[in-house]
């Protein structure tokens, strides 16, 4: 029953991004920036070097802005329209609820990346690319693109409006994404004590991105995003219960 | 009867307003209660409680006899609810949503269901163009066709006929009495008449609490007006006809509306007495002709007007003292 709830879940929320344009125009604007990180900035042609190491540098700061914008609709619209309240009250627990609409999401922007794949057939074209590391780029990107949806998905749920979601999400990833640079790592390091500043790095997506995106597949690089995500949609079912109480 | 709906002590808070208090009360298959109330009464806090979509306070719902919050998926399968305002996912079609809604109820049958579902709310003619495109009345007969989907137990509609024309709301009042046999079914509605339509059963609240329980006649007799007698007579008969009536037993007040060459008189009767057989009586030994004789078997208007505006009064006098 859990899982029949789910799908249907699932299902109506992936065929609601394309009912609407924002499928398309995700898409595209997806594959264009792709496309312009990748030639123009990332130097693709003048490196000389058949691997697509400029795309997945750029792929986390694409994804920062990208995805929130995927995300900041799964439940601020609902309950703008008030069909939250049909959702809420049909059969289904709200942990199907959130892991199929989250999962909905996840599997949009995964056909977004699949679609980047004429860059990767372009490499092999021109060159002899490395294609395990590409793959595992590709891992990399995936899961990590449910890692920003699953904090988006949670903060959508705290407001009916999206503009807001979205601001928030962008704020959240963008700390989230940074924890391991400088810029903020400075600005506990004067103060805190070196296990804090260490904790607080190994929550950068960075640092676990560019860890897998290089070929290592680590194991714990792999659980800290899907300990992300599980955190985060864990949020996202207690705000939503949270709500119940009236607000 | 087992009741398949019940409330116990229902209460909500909402910041510092208490929006529900203490509302109880029980329907068995086969009744259909109207739920009356001013706005912001609290009837649709209290079928969101009762639907599980807010959470109580204080006290209990129970849907065919499982707790809507300590068994919330087992409640809500036998539950039908149309929302206030009947919300639905705009982008979808009737059909697409339809289907959405029986396949995320598990249903074995999703195209069989919602055929019968659409073919009830005589939605076909616009089957598959997006919701948000349709009209406030074909939106709210999707919302209902959602409702009676699974063929539930138990109906909770809020407003189903607010925004409908004369001719959707008789439909839609000939359905939930079709349904009616073997469900229990709420409406709330300010609409009174429809009380009279279709419930055999209503339940006023004012201020998040009860304020009268029966049937729409043992409402109605508690009016003022209830087996008042109102006689139509000519003009020039109207002044005798008052002072001739003015005495009978059991008359209190004797109002006088004169229209053209006719004047309406309508005697109100004490505690509701019959008074019919006294007052022709005696306006027959008068010899004044009756033009037209109807008893008034109360207004449901002014019952409802006198408890739920009473309260409101009474503490704004206290908030001035």
């Amino acid at each position: 029953m859990m899982f029949t709830g789910l799908c249907a879940v699932f299902r109506r929320e992936f065929m609601s991004y394309f009912a609407t344009p924002l499928a398309y125009v995700f898409i595209v604007i997806f594959l264009a920036f792709a496309g312009i990180f990748t030639f123009y900035v990332g130097g693709f042609f003048e490196r000389g070097q058949a691997d697509l190491a400029p795309f997945f540098s750029f792929l986390p700061w694409l994804y920062l802005i990208l995805t929130p914008a995927v995300a900041m609709r799964l439940w601020a619209e609902e309950r703008k329209s008030g069909s939250i309240e049909l959702l809420l009250t049909l059969p289904i627990s709200t942990t199907a609820a959130v892991v199929g609409k989250f999962l909905a999401a996840w599997a949009f922007t995964g056909i977004a990346l699949m679609l980047t794949a004429p860059l990767w057939i372009t490499v092999n074209l021109l060159g002899d690319p490395d294609n395990g590391v590409i793959a595992a780029g590709y891992v990399a990107g995936f899961i990590m693109a449910g890692a920003y949806l699953a904090i988006g998905a949670c903060l959508s749920a705290l407001t009916r409006n999206q503009v807001i979601a979205f601001v928030l999400t962008v704020m959240v990833a963008f700390l989230f994404t940074m924890s391991g640079l400088p810029v903020v790592l400075n600005f506990f390091s004067s103060w805190a004590p070196a296990l804090v500043v260490e904790e607080i790095a190994s929550f950068s997506f960075l640092t676990h991105f560019n860890a897998i995106s290089k070929g290592v597949i680590d194991l714990r690089d792999l659980v800290f995003f899907v300990g992300m995500m599980a955190v985060w949609l864990f949020a996202n079912v207690i705000v939503v219960d949270a709500k119940r109480d009236g607000a | 009867m087992q009741p398949l709906l019940e409330a116990r002590a229902l209460v909500k808070d909402f910041a510092h307003i208490r929006a529900v208090d203490g509302v109880s009360f029980s329907v068995e298959p086969g009744a259909v209660m109207g739920f009356l109330g001013p706005n912001g009464a609290g009837k649709s806090t209290t079928m969101k409680m009762l639907t599980g979509f807010l959470r109580p306070t204080a006290g209990e719902a129970f849907i065919a006899g499982h707790s809507v919050e300590g068994a919330p998926i087992a409640a809500k399968r036998r539950l039908g609810y149309l929302p206030e305002g009947a919300p639905a996912y705009g982008d979808m079609t009737p059909l697409t949503f339809l289907a959405f809604t029986a396949r995320a109820r598990g249903l074995a049958d999703v195209a069989g269901a919602v055929r019968r579902a659409v073919a009830a709310t005589h939605l076909w003619s616009v089957a598959e163009q997006p919701i948000d495109t349709l009209s406030k009345g074909f939106k709210r007969r999707v919302g209902l066709a959602q409702a009676i989907l699974h063929d539930p137990d138990v109906l909770v509609l809020d407003e189903p006929t607010d925004g409908l024309d004369p001719n959707q709301k008789h439909e839609v009042r000939s359905l939930i009495r079709d349904m009616a046999a073997a469900k229990a079914i709420i409406i709330s509605t300010h609409i009174l008449e429809e009380v009279d339509a279709v419930c055999s059963r209503a339940v006023i609240i004012d201020r998040g609490r009860i304020v009268a329980d029966g049937t729409p006649a043992s409402l109605r007799a508690r009016s003022r007006y209830h087996n008042a007698v109102a006689v139509t007579v000519a003009a020039n008969d109207a002044a005798a006809a008052r002072a001739a009536i003015t005495d009978v037993d059991d008359v209190v007040e004797v109002e006088v509306a004169e229209s053209g060459a006719a004047a309406v008189i309508t005697a109100l009767a004490k505690d509701g007495r019959p008074i019919i057989g006294a007052l022709t009586g005696r306006l027959e030994d008068k010899g004044i002709r009756m033009m037209e004789i109807a008893v008034d078997p109360g207004r449901l208007d002014d019952v409802f007007r006198t408890l739920t505006t009473s309260e409101a009064g009474s503490d704004a006098t206290q908030e001035a003292a």
